[in-house]
């Protein structure tokens, strides 16, 4: 289907409802989001890669005492993420929300350059992290809601590959800026700025307004498109707590929340991972930098095939395919005897894991949550997530400290094995537990 | 908005040129302003630069101009006067005897390209060993064997929970390397202690070629380790002590002491070896540098420049807590004594 489709004109511009009987391989708001993401992450990325730089010898300071500031701004960004998914679904307009955020990380850039010490810097860089927090439920939720139920993994597949490509040019742009002007710090951030300005225009002009999550396209689910849904959708009441809560009864929701955050209290922070690599293979110093590069390329070129596998065969099984593929790689780092080619297996593993997982989970989210929910539900999931990312890594770092590496990677590998058969069997197949209609909201009450 | 797409895109081109053109602005304005000399900042000048002239000081001269960020020499009576520049260009920089040792960063392809070069009297590069992160500290010991450097490895975004130091030691008569001083066996109140989370940065070498100085950094807290090149081992001495110093005649540190518990403030200090007395300076501002010693009783420090981003000033303080701090060298970092 998505073949023959595919050689269809890049799609009807206005997107989001594709017409009965002809379905755009991606529709157009996919492409319009990715397009954002991509030229956003160029331009966060650009700071990223000469911050370091920036405060050691531009300004003189040490960025020890970020260190301390790492665990708050993760926190901060989780709850950000619940606050922005839910304000998103009660002012329904995703798009607004999102512009927000855009539009918040673009303003700290220049704001970088007034801050002259620590206390600023960091105070811009929490800013900063909050636009991300801010941005990220709505913008998936508009992903989702402009795509058929079917092509939802494909869909996310294509956003995340976008928003690498941006993150693996944004250095590149920083380096050639430096390269030109000696010492143009400021140059990076105004630069920087700019990009991400174009970022918010881009979404301003081609991202679809007020998503009408009750359109037949848009009303994702499982059993979706053919439900007559909703008679009484024009007048649809505000979407308060209450219902955001009572998202925790759909059982699929709750089941996937809960695998979410289970495999995330297994999941080794990349940090340590690339550690663990480098004294595991006593690769040189100078690759270290280039460590998460090999992740991102494997991501990049494998996030849309691994996406659109998973509408064909399931995302439940692309999903703990995945986590299988990581704990392959824990195992090689863990056992696997000195080969040349170890560092390489273990980075495209981890790239796998990445493509396999990253863009699935919210597309099986999404085919879970009611349109006028779609935003908190992927909030939900996507903060008990990254929450269950920060515990695990105070919790590994702790066993690191216990029992040195080894043994803590190989508890962290035991605990990926039995999260993963708990969400291999939590997730069995949905149709086995009661069937709910996504386009009716949670608690009962039908419209 | 209801925009036709034809209007949309005509609004894209319009947004396209005018940010293309601020960005290009930018970027052509400080490559320009690289090119040009500071107005009012010493003249500096190309030329030979030896690290055995006595009564010099090196510098890293962090004016603007063609020679922004290259190794300068001045007179040690006159360190604010015209400078000679070297084509040897670094973040950070220390020498002793007629050693140097140069940390550089330079744009890479796809990274930060990282190296420590250890260099010879007339700054040829000698030996050149990878970094895994972003320089930080950089010191020579006082015979010229002896050379550490500490560098940041962050993660690959400021969001990431993890960052972490790396120092090495390089003995530049064998060429061994101690890549990572974590592997050195930690004596903590006379016990073993070990942790992952053990960091070390700020490395200051005594005259006998074995006894160091520096930080460990653990649990929160940070202590000021003795430590044993040969004896592959450190011991901590005393809390809240970081980039330590060692004067000339080795009886006192100068360091920063972090002054607000999780807050990046400090200021430096000196405290006497054998007593573990402390005596702050009478520098008010946060210093987050690891101060040199000029003589017995004189410490300079980096600080940022007021009121301009991506310039340090060097400044001078007396060591015994007294007088004033005043400016050594503007537009300048990471001085050392030469001769």
């Amino acid at each position: 289907m998505y073949l023959a489709d595919r050689s269809a004109p890049a799609g009807a511009k206005t997107a989001p409802g594709p017409g009965p009987g002809r379905t755009p391989a991606v529709a157009s708001t996919v492409f319009a989001l990715g397009t954002v993401s991509l030229i956003t992450d160029i331009s966060s990325e650009m700071v990223t890669a000469v911050l370091p730089l920036y405060l050691i010898v531009g300004l003189g300071l040490s960025p020890l005492g970020f260190g301390a500031l790492d665990g708050v701004y993760n926190g901060v960004s989780a709850f950000v993420q619940l606050t922005g998914g839910h304000l998103a679904d009660r002012v329904r307009n995703h798009k607004l929300i999102a512009g927000l955020g855009y539009g918040l990380s673009a303003l700290c850039k220049p704001l970088l350059l007034l801050a002259h010490s620590a206390g600023p810097v960091a105070v811009v860089l929490a800013l900063e992290r909050t636009g991300k927090g801010l941005r990220t439920a709505p913008r998936d939720a508009l992903i989702s809601l402009s795509t058929p139920p079917e092509l939802q993994g494909r869909a996310f597949g294509v956003h995340r590959a976008m928003d690498t490509t941006g993150a693996l040019l944004g250095p590149l742009a920083a380096f050639f800026i430096l390269s030109a002007a000696v010492g143009g710090y400021d140059a990076v951030f105004g630069v920087s700025a700019c990009v991400a300005l174009l970022g918010v225009v881009v979404l301003v002009l081609f991202v679809p307004g007020r998503t009408d999550p009750l359109a037949p396209a848009a009303a994702a689910g499982p059993a979706a498109p053919a439900v007559p849904a909703a008679p009484a959708a024009p007048a649809a009441p505000a979407v308060g707590v209450r219902e955001a809560l009572a998202l925790l009864r759909l059982p699929r929701l709750r089941a996937l929340a809960l695998c979410a955050a289970l495999l995330g209290l297994t999941t080794v922070s990349d940090a340590f991972l690339y550690l663990f690599l480098q004294s595991r293979t006593g690769i040189g110093e100078h690759w270290f930098p280039l460590l998460p590069l090999g992740t991102a390329a494997v991501f990049l070129l494998l996030a849309v095939p691994a996406g659109a596998l998973a509408d064909r065969i399931g995302r439940r099984t692309v999903f703990l395919a995945g986590h299988a593929l990581l704990l392959a790689a824990y195992g090689l780092l863990l056992w696997a005897p000195d080969w040349p080619a170890l560092p390489f297996l273990v980075l495209a593993l981890h790239g796998v894991f990445y493509a396999a997982t990253d863009g699935v989970l919210p597309a099986a989210v999404a085919a879970t949550v009611p349109g006028d929910l779609r935003g908190t539900g992927l909030a939900l999931v996507g903060t008990g997530q990254a929450l269950a990312r920060v515990a695990c890594s105070l919790a590994f770092g702790g066993a690191w400290t216990l029992w040195g590496p080894g043994p803590a990677l190989a508890a962290a590998a035991a605990g990926l094995l039995c999260c993963a058969t708990v969400a291999g069997f939590v997730l069995r197949d949905p149709r086995a537990t009661p069937r709910t209609d996504p386009t009716r909201r949670p608690g009962g009450t039908t419209r | 908005m209801t925009l036709s797409p034809k209007r949309r895109l005509l609004v894209l081109a319009v947004a396209v040129l005018l940010l293309g053109g601020a960005a290009t602005a930018m970027v052509l304005r400080a490559a320009a302003r690289a090119e040009q000399p500071q107005q009012g900042g010493p003249a500096v000048t190309a030329g030979q630069v030896t690290l055995t002239r006595p009564g010099a000081l090196a510098l890293l001269n962090t004016a603007q101009g063609p020679h922004r960020g290259t190794l300068v020499s001045v007179p040690a009576e006159n360190p604010r006067g015209d400078r000679t520049a070297s084509d040897l260009s670094c973040q950070r920089f220390h020498a002793s005897a007629g050693t140097g040792v140069c940390l550089r960063s330079t744009p890479g392809a796809l990274a930060q390209d990282n190296q420590a070069l250890i260099v010879d009297a007339d700054l040829r590069t000698v030996r050149s060993f990878p970094l895994a992160g972003t320089p930080s500290r950089a010191r020579v010991s006082p015979s010229g064997r002896f050379a550490a450097w500490t560098v940041f490895v962050a993660g690959e975004s400021y969001g990431a929970a993890f960052f972490s130091t790396r120092t090495a030691i390089v003995d530049t008569r064998t060429w061994q390397l101690e890549p990572d001083l974590e592997k050195f066996t930690v004596l903590m109140d006379g016990k073993k202690y070990s942790s992952a989370d053990v960091n070390f940065w700020g490395v200051t070498f005594s005259k006998d070629d074995d006894t160091f100085y520096a930080t460990l950094g653990t649990n929160n807290q940070t202590h000021l380790v003795k430590g044993s090149i040969s004896g592959r081992s450190v011991t901590t001495l005393a809390q809240n002590v970081e980039c330590p110093s060692l004067s000339p005649d080795e009886t006192r540190v100068a360091y920063k002491k972090r002054v607000q518990r999780g807050a990046s403030l400090w200021r430096e200090h000196v405290l006497d070896l054998r007593t573990l007395r402390e005596q702050p300076l009478a520098e008010k501002h946060s210093v987050d540098d690891q101060a040199v010693w000029l003589d017995d009783r004189t410490l300079a420090y980096a600080l940022p420049t007021e009121g301009a981003v991506e310039s340090t000033d060097l400044w001078t303080v007396p060591a015994d807590g007294s007088g004033s701090p005043r400016v050594l060298a503007p537009g300048a970092s990471s001085p050392a004594r030469l001769g």
